[in-house]
């Protein structure tokens, strides 16, 4: 078997080291905090020399998205990450890349707002990743990782998914899993594809069109109403097949428990620590995180806070993933929600406390 | 002594009427069809005088649509 | 002498370029669109380059350039085309790329896109067609309306006090060092269409050889948004737009 390579770095490193392993042809991105460490590290990686990815510092984040844009629609695998007010300025291409039906990957590593906010980190940006933030009626693929092996590992799976659905895939972490380290094991390199490659898995997008076929038009636009209509329609069909397939999540302690805690990212790690301190005052209280918020594990929800006294839904912003946990429960089981704001990360002690008196009067 | 003809063919459908070709002639050889309009409702433009063309090609080159196609052929007496 | 004598293949002097397809092209009658999309398609095929080419078309009314060209395209967002082009380009660096803009996807919610791409020196080729006014949303100031030019939304004329100044992007793209090749062309005689072709031809070149980025401006008509029949609209181009937006070479580093 071969060795592992272990190492410590941070979320942003991570991200940065995965994207060159999993053959990633170009990054176009543009400095934020708490993020700009992915760039930096692959600026001084120099895969341009390696593996022939390419590497450009854009002149903003409009300009960042929309390299992404055009590399994707040549059927390349392009990426780009940024953090929230930098992500709020790339909706556009988000939307046009949903549109068009292409495969890019960006990640939002975010940080409290709203607009320029602070360089603290907070998970306030679920809203704009999981309804649209763009205009229209689509969805982005989003992955919320919890730790720095996942930043590594999600950069390959959002490429998959993204080509596999032909639609945008974010992975969506904050500014505590972007700067902590933790020891992972890097994903093993996978070659790019030649060019060869890249036409025939990607026989719709635009790099040169041979005699032997139609032009191919990479776009969003369609004047016509009837034939929109069935364009969306094909999207919204895509989006449940998406629905369908592509639900992640976990569990913890969720055997005997009584009360459930619903928490993605950071905050599902934060929970973890709560849930250690509940269980020793007695409390018998499960974890369900969600992987992807979008898809959302709406049955997942159901099921795991079916016969519970409380479902607890710790998240750094004001309530927004609650939003969806409500939906889903649709009141057969008491819902609150417990958040820090302003880029103030919680203690552990907080979110047992929030369940204490929320929950358990 | 040798001439030089030329002949030209007019795609009217394709043609909106916008007579640059007419301004671009040096010899008087089109104009817009009198009273006649094609199937998107625009006038369009004929080789009236057909004899006096030379096929420079003035009127391809400035056309704005590609509607015409030029020939020439060196005659001789 | 017949007419058939003369209309035979060995006799063909001109037709439309076979890039160019039979779509009907929404253009109005007499718009400059309709000749830069033929020399755009003449020189693709001349240089043997049609099935290396990908076109970025704007918002504007070149949105639909990529109907009647035989390439591949992609449509970019309101200004990003040479962003678009960027990614292309730089993941597929043997295809000929160019973005084909119009004044306000180029110059104004564009401008930063141009100017940083142009800079950085891509190898693409930027085709700038600059009529001075918005002609796809009805006629509404451009960056480079001229003072005391009547649009829509100057109606009394352009004012410095109140619109500010028209922006001559192409001389401040001259003084990027990423650029190679820029210049400013017109379409509205047989004369200025051959000098056209020929410098859009060492554009598309440059960019094969790498020798940095081009802008190749077209000034040009928009009978619509001006309210003139053709005709009169390429008088007032001349008399006007071209002293403003002087044509020729504004920088040539091509032969270095």
């Amino acid at each position: 078997m071969a060795e592992q390579e272990v190492t410590l770095m941070k979320g942003n490193e991570a991200i940065a080291h995965a994207a060159i392993r999993c053959g990633a042809d170009g990054y176009f991105g543009y400095p934020i905090t708490p993020q700009s460490e992915v760039i930096e590290t692959l600026c001084a990686l120099k895969p341009w020399e390696t593996t022939g990815m390419v590497v450009v510092q854009a002149e903003s984040e409009v300009a960042s998205i929309n390299m992404v844009y055009g590399a994707a629609g040549a059927g390349k695998r392009a990426m780009t990450s940024s953090s929230s007010p930098g992500v709020a300025l790339m909706q556009e291409g988000i939307a046009y890349m949903a549109g068009a039906e292409l495969p890019g990957v960006f990640v939002n590593v975010q940080r409290g707002g709203p607009g320029l906010g602070t360089i603290q980190p907070s998970q306030s940006d679920y809203f704009q990743a999981t309804r649209g933030g763009g205009n229209g009626d689509y969805y982005v693929i989003t992955l919320c990782p919890s730790s720095v092996q996942e930043m590594a590992d999600f950069v390959d799976l959002a490429f998959e998914l993204a080509f596999k659905y032909r639609n945008p895939a974010m992975i969506l972490s904050d500014g505590i899993i972007g700067q902590m380290m933790e020891k992972i094991v890097l994903p093993p390199y996978k070659p790019r594809r030649t060019d060869e490659e890249v036409m025939e898995q990607c026989p719709w997008a635009s790099f040169g069109k041979k005699r032997d076929r139609q032009p191919n038009i990479i776009t969003s636009l369609e004047l016509r109403p009837e034939a929109m209509e069935v364009r969306n329609i094909h999207l919204q069909e895509k989006y449940q097949q998406i629905r369908d397939n592509e639900v992640r999540y976990e569990t913890q302690h969720c055997e005997d428990a009584e009360y459930l805690i619903v928490a993605f990212g950071s905050a599902a790690r934060i929970s973890e620590k709560a849930i250690e301190i509940a269980r020793e005052e007695g409390i018998k209280v499960g974890l369900l995180r969600p992987i992807t918020v979008w898809p959302f594990p709406t049955k997942e929800v159901i099921a795991y806070s079916k016969g519970k006294k409380g479902v607890l839904v710790a998240e750094i912003n004001a309530g927004q993933m609650v939003e969806d946990v409500r939906l889903a429960i649709n009141g057969e089981v008491p819902v609150e929600h417990f958040g820090r704001l302003g880029g103030i990360v919680p203690e552990p002690e907080e979110i047992v406390e929030a369940l204490k008196t929320k929950l358990m009067k | 002594m040798s001439k030089i003809k030329g002949q030209i063919l007019v795609n009217t459908n394709r043609c909106k009427g916008c007579a640059l070709c007419v301004d671009a002639c040096p010899k008087d050889v089109i104009a817009l069809a009198d009273k006649k309009v094609n199937v998107s409702g625009y006038p369009y433009i004929e080789a009236v005088n057909p004899g006096n063309c030379i096929g420079c090609a003035s009127c391809a080159i400035v056309c704005p649509d590609g509607c015409i196609t030029v020939y020439r052929k060196k005659m001789e007496d | 002498m017949e007419a058939n004598e003369i209309i035979s293949p060995e006799n063909l002097v001109y037709k439309k370029p076979t890039l160019m397809n039979d779509v009907p092209m929404h253009y109005c009658p007499g718009c400059s669109h309709g000749v830069v999309h033929k020399l755009i398609a003449e020189v693709i095929e001349e240089m043997g380059m049609e099935e290396k080419t990908v076109g970025i078309s704007p918002v504007g009314c070149g949105v639909f350039a990529y109907k009647y060209i035989d390439i591949d395209w992609q449509e970019a967002a309101h200004g990003r085309a040479p962003a678009v082009a960027t990614g292309i380009k730089r993941l597929w660096p043997d295809r000929l790329v160019f973005t084909y803009q119009g004044d306000g996807d180029l110059a104004c919610i564009g401008a930063c896109e141009t100017i940083h791409a142009l800079n950085r020196g891509e190898h693409i080729v930027i085709i700038f067609i600059n009529n001075a006014i918005y002609g796809m949303t009805g006629g509404q100031m451009a960056p480079t309306t001229l003072i005391g030019q009547k649009t829509s939304t100057c109606p009394y004329g352009r004012e410095p006090a109140l619109h500010g100044y028209p922006l001559k992007i192409t001389e401040i793209a001259a003084t990027l060092e990423g650029t190679c090749y820029v210049t400013r062309q017109s379409v509205e005689s047989v004369a200025a269409i051959r000098k056209a072709k020929k410098a859009l031809r060492k554009a598309f070149e440059a960019s094969m050889a790498g020798k940095g980025s081009c802008l190749v401006e077209f000034v040009s008509t928009c009978s619509s948004g001006w309210k003139l029949p053709p005709k009169k609209a390429n008088e007032w181009m001349a008399e006007h737009m071209f002293k403003f937006y002087p044509k020729g070479d504004l920088k040539d580093t091509t032969e270095d």
